[in-house]
């Protein structure tokens, strides 16, 4: 069999073995010692064509309900947004999507104008100073932003509400356990952190408190009460946040936020089975050259042009090596070029109307379950997501509106044993009233109106 | 082609516009300051851009052809593994029932997703000759960190609290070290012999019971193969400590060694390099860590596992580490790579390291004369040059690699192994074609004798990019991070 991406010909291979001066390539591999050379066959599946390769792939895809097909009310830290046609075919240009990181800034201006184009609308989102050009995603920018902060203010101790993500949660405290950090959670009052318990965990031990807006059931935390009680203790303020709320919402800069980090998911990047999304990580100019991970930044070619390059590299790996600020050197590049994408096709007025709209479908969706005898768990304003109570199981629930062309809630009792019959809703801009009200349908009476999936 | 200059999208914005569509708010709108406290509504809006579709799309065009891919032209970047990115892989992934999928949909919902990355994990295990695979970490680096995780919590698991140190080469990827150190971990250098490979004298000298693990990339960055790996292995292991593969450079082996033969005890594979992800101008990767059946206990969680032909994710593992990422990785660049996989076969993936290595050597051998070599043995899928020649006549390596801008080529990896004077690490791979290859060692060749010739011609390059050197000393010292309106 001959491979369409190996262009090497058998005339080719003669005169190159010529030119090294070998017979067979296999004297290439000599120093490969014997008792630790390969000598089987790897037993893995056999090459396929284009065509039944695609065959294969699409029958694997076909088996995965997706929410193009489906009306999605699962949220939870991933959500179903609209994105521009333009975003894809924008991705698309192999001039980006084929790159490696810009370390040759002559031949990479693009990916460094859009990186710094980029910073800038995280900036302007988040009212912070300085972004740097992306982490993984928002786990592990929340986990980085534990780890400057530990760092920062020389303790060890990481305060975290249990209204912050649970898989976040779950990531920070892994990456705690290498630093030896301590993390201690701060329980949740009526849906969001209780102020009592953060002031009564808060000293001058502590790090930095983190917590997330809006918060992991929708719910709007208390920033201003909050702020005061870690900057009292001289710990540093860490806002988790969905970008996108931030057009409707103060931002957390505004609260006297240190650092600021988040998924920037909602802004044209696919939902693709939680990744890869992209982490974005903002704080104020203090610790700018604290942050983890790659920044771009402007300035002047020989010719006074301008230009951009990346900079303050002596925080990262390839300089400072075990002294870095963090280990991170791939990060979501392409990602943050879609959320840029995404983002500038929104704009300013965009990006408001986008997200009052998913202020007002929720609270209409809110509106029409509780008419039809659900209890709505919390009472604190909300953003896209609440918490309704269930007569049944939230799986059982969820598979009687699978049946309904419905992908239905998550099921909070899996992380929240007190929430057990519990799910939490998220309402975007896709959803239309037709689809809110026959979710409200099928969870009053559980009976299905009819398939609305497509 | 437009590429003289290009406004930041700030500059072309104009109140009024607008790039996108939705519908209209189809249900009954309330006041918002009736259900969100003033405090919490934005008052300022967000200064994005005000620009209409098209404007975007040329805005992006532009900046597009300001920047070199793979597909622009070759792109030699040592260690970095820049092959072709198939565009079959882009197709697939996005296939609705792979890009428009939620992670937390019951898992009845997601099975030919599960069943991918069963079959990818299981795929990796062999290539690597691993025991089991874990697909959550995001990127190389990530995946460092998740094994050494892992390997501390063996040792810690084993009653053993006092190994404190991780070993790692002089010519090692930046990233181990630092992956050393936000595991907990003090790093500890050891030196390269004049060969390119570890010295064993001195890996004995710093093994001791306070060594957690040896990390090692093999081949090494200078692309050649640690001949005396068993022997590493067997000093490592006596000590009580654990073997490290460092993926990076895997390229070089598939279906000739396999790191799970050599002794190494874990694993982690660069999907965007080896695999065929792309690199997107810096990520997203894919990092997948394999282990040995001792570690299996300490992998991250859930762990993804088939039984009666139902794949699940078991969360109960008491020992695990704990979750490294939300949800289960990259996943959108694993189903890149797994077709990859499934394009390559057995037999292709064979070929591939094959034609790698091959293509390399020639490059080697034919530059020979040219620069100076510093280990003249056969190479593996990369070599390194010096530089050091040319910088007698006042020529840098940066300068060749700026010259190199000019004939329309990536230049390679520069200044690494920083155990090499001036060097300039070469990868190939084996997806360009000899014709590529030749042009490029031309081109080589011409620049070292214009370091002769003309040196100041090379010293002042580029000459044809769309921005000459910039100034990154005054970046750093005044830093302009983000843009700000003319007022």
């Amino acid at each position: 069999m001959t491979f369409r991406y190996l262009p090497m010909t058998d005339q080719d291979k003669k005169e190159m073995l010529e030119t090294i001066g070998i017979e067979t390539t296999e004297e290439l591999f000599q120093d490969i010692p014997e008792n630790v050379r390969f000598k089987g066959r790897l037993q893995i599946e056999e090459a396929l064509s284009e065509p039944a390769l695609i065959k294969e792939m699409s029958r694997l895809a076909a088996m995965n309900k997706n929410t193009k097909e489906y009306a999605s009310f699962l949220g939870a830290g991933v959500y179903d947004h609209y994105t521009s046609s333009i975003v894809n075919h924008m991705l698309l240009r192999s001039e980006f999507y084929t790159a490696y990181t810009p370390y040759q800034p002559e031949i990479s201006q693009g990916e460094l104008q859009a990186i710094f184009e980029y910073q800038t609308m995280i900036c302007e989102l988040t009212g912070m100073d300085v972004a740097n050009s992306s982490m993984y995603d928002g786990g592990t920018s929340l986990a980085e932003a534990g780890l400057l902060s530990a760092a920062q203010t020389r303790r060890k101790k990481i305060v975290v509400s249990k209204s912050v993500h649970p898989e976040s949660r779950e990531v920070l405290k892994t990456y705690a356990k290498g630093q030896h950090l301590e993390v201690i959670e701060v329980e949740v009052e009526n849906g969001t952190t209780s102020l009592n318990g953060l002031r009564s965990v808060v000293n001058e031990e502590t790090a930095c408190v983190i917590v997330q807006y809006p918060n992991f059931f929708g719910q709007i935390e208390p920033l201003k009460e909050i702020e005061e009680i870690i900057h009292e203790n001289k710990g540093m303020f860490v806002v988790s946040s969905n970008p996108l709320a931030l057009g409707a919402l103060t931002p957390p800069g505004k609260f006297g936020a240190d650092i600021v980090v988040g998924d920037a998911q909602p802004f044209g990047i696919a939902q693709g089975f939680g990744g890869p999304h992209c982490g974005y990580f903002a704080v104020t100019n203090k610790l700018m050259r604290k942050v983890p991970g790659r920044l771009v930044g402007q300035t002047v070619d020989e010719d006074g042009k301008r230009g951009f390059v990346l900079t303050l590299q002596a925080r990262e790996q390839h300089i400072r090596r075990d002294k870095a600020t963090s280990n991170i050197c791939s990060n979501q590049a392409l990602n943050a070029l879609a959320a840029s994408i995404a983002m500038t096709a929104l704009g300013k007025k965009g990006v408001k109307e986008v997200a009052h709209q998913n202020i007002q479908k929720a609270h209409y969706a809110k509106k029409v379950v509780e008419e039809k005898g659900l209890s709505v768990a919390f009472t604190g304003p909300f953003f896209n997501e609440f918490v309704i109570e269930l007569k049944c199981p939230a799986k059982e629930v969820n598979q009687k509106l699978l049946e309904c062309g419905i992908i239905g809630g998550y099921d909070l009792g899996l992380s929240y044993p007190e929430l057990k019959n519990h799910m939490l809703l998220a309402v975007t801009e896709m959803r239309t009233k037709m689809e809110i009200d026959q979710l409200a349908n099928v969870l009053e009476g559980l009976t299905c109106v009819q398939n609305i999936s497509h | 082609m437009r590429t003289e200059h290009q406004s930041l999208i700030f500059e072309l914005s104009k109140p009024g516009r607008v790039g996108y569509s939705i519908p209209d708010l189809d249900v009954p709108e309330v006041n918002v300051e009736s259900i969100i406290p003033s405090d919490y509504l934005r008052t300022e809006d967000a200064e994005l851009p005000e620009v209409s579709e098209l404007q975007i799309v040329r805005h992006y065009t532009a900046l597009s052809n300001r920047n070199h891919g793979v597909d622009s032209g070759f792109y030699p970047l040592g260690s970095c593994t820049m092959k072709y990115n198939p565009k079959i892989n882009e197709d697939v992934a996005r296939f609705p029932g792979f890009s428009h999928i939620h992670p937390l949909q019951d898992e009845e919902t997601v099975q030919g997703a599960l069943e991918m990355m069963y079959r990818l994990q299981t795929s990796l295990a062999e290539i690597t000759g691993m025991d089991e695979v874990t697909l959550q970490p995001a990127a190389g680096a990530h995946g460092e960190w998740t094994g050494l995780m892992m390997i501390r919590a063996y040792h810690e698991a084993n009653g053993d609290f006092n190994r404190t140190k991780v070993i790692v080469p002089d010519s090692a990827h930046g990233t181990n070290p630092a992956s050393a150190t936000v595991a907990g971990f003090e790093s500890i250098t050891v030196k390269s012999d004049e060969r390119g490979l570890v010295d064993l004298e001195d890996l004995k000298r710093v093994v001791d019971q306070d060594v957690a693990a040896l990390m090692l990339t093999n081949p090494n960055t200078l692309g050649l193969f640690e001949e005396h790996i068993l022997e590493m292995a067997k000093i490592v292991h006596e000590a009580g400590g654990k073997l490290y593969y460092d993926g990076a450079n895997a390229n070089a082996i598939l279906g000739f060694a396999r790191p799970g033969d050599m002794g190494f005890d874990v694993v982690h594979l660069n999907l965007h390099k080896t695999f065929t992800g792309p690199h997107g101008g810096g990520g997203p990767g894919s990092g997948p860590v394999g282990v040995k059946a001792d570690l299996i206990p300490f992998l991250p969680k859930p762990v993804l596992v088939k039984e009666d032909d139902v794949y699940k994710f078991e969360y109960n593992r008491p020992q695990s580490i704990g979750r490294v990422k939300p949800f289960y990785g990259n996943f959108g660049i694993n189903v890149r790579a797994f077709t990859y996989i499934m394009t390559m076969g057995p037999d292709g993936l064979k070929q591939v390291s094959e034609n790698a290595v091959l293509n390399a050597n020639y490059m080697m051998r034919r530059l020979e004369p040219h620069f100076d070599l510093p280990f003249t043995q056969h190479c593996k899928h990369e070599f390194v040059l010096s530089g050091r020649r040319q910088k007698k006549l006042g020529v840098r390596t940066l300068d060749i690699a700026k010259r190199l801008l000019d004939f329309g080529y990536h230049p390679p990896t520069i200044y690494f192994p920083l155990s090499v004077e001036e060097a300039i690490m070469i990868e190939p791979t084996e997806t360009e074609s000899k014709e590529t290859l030749d042009e490029f060692i031309e081109k080589m060749i011409q620049i070292s004798k214009e370091a002769e010739v003309t040196p100041e011609l090379v010293q002042e390059a580029p000459h044809t990019t769309v921005v000459k050197r910039l100034d990154e000393a005054t970046a750093a010292r005044k830093p302009i991070l983000k843009f700000a309106k003319q007022v």
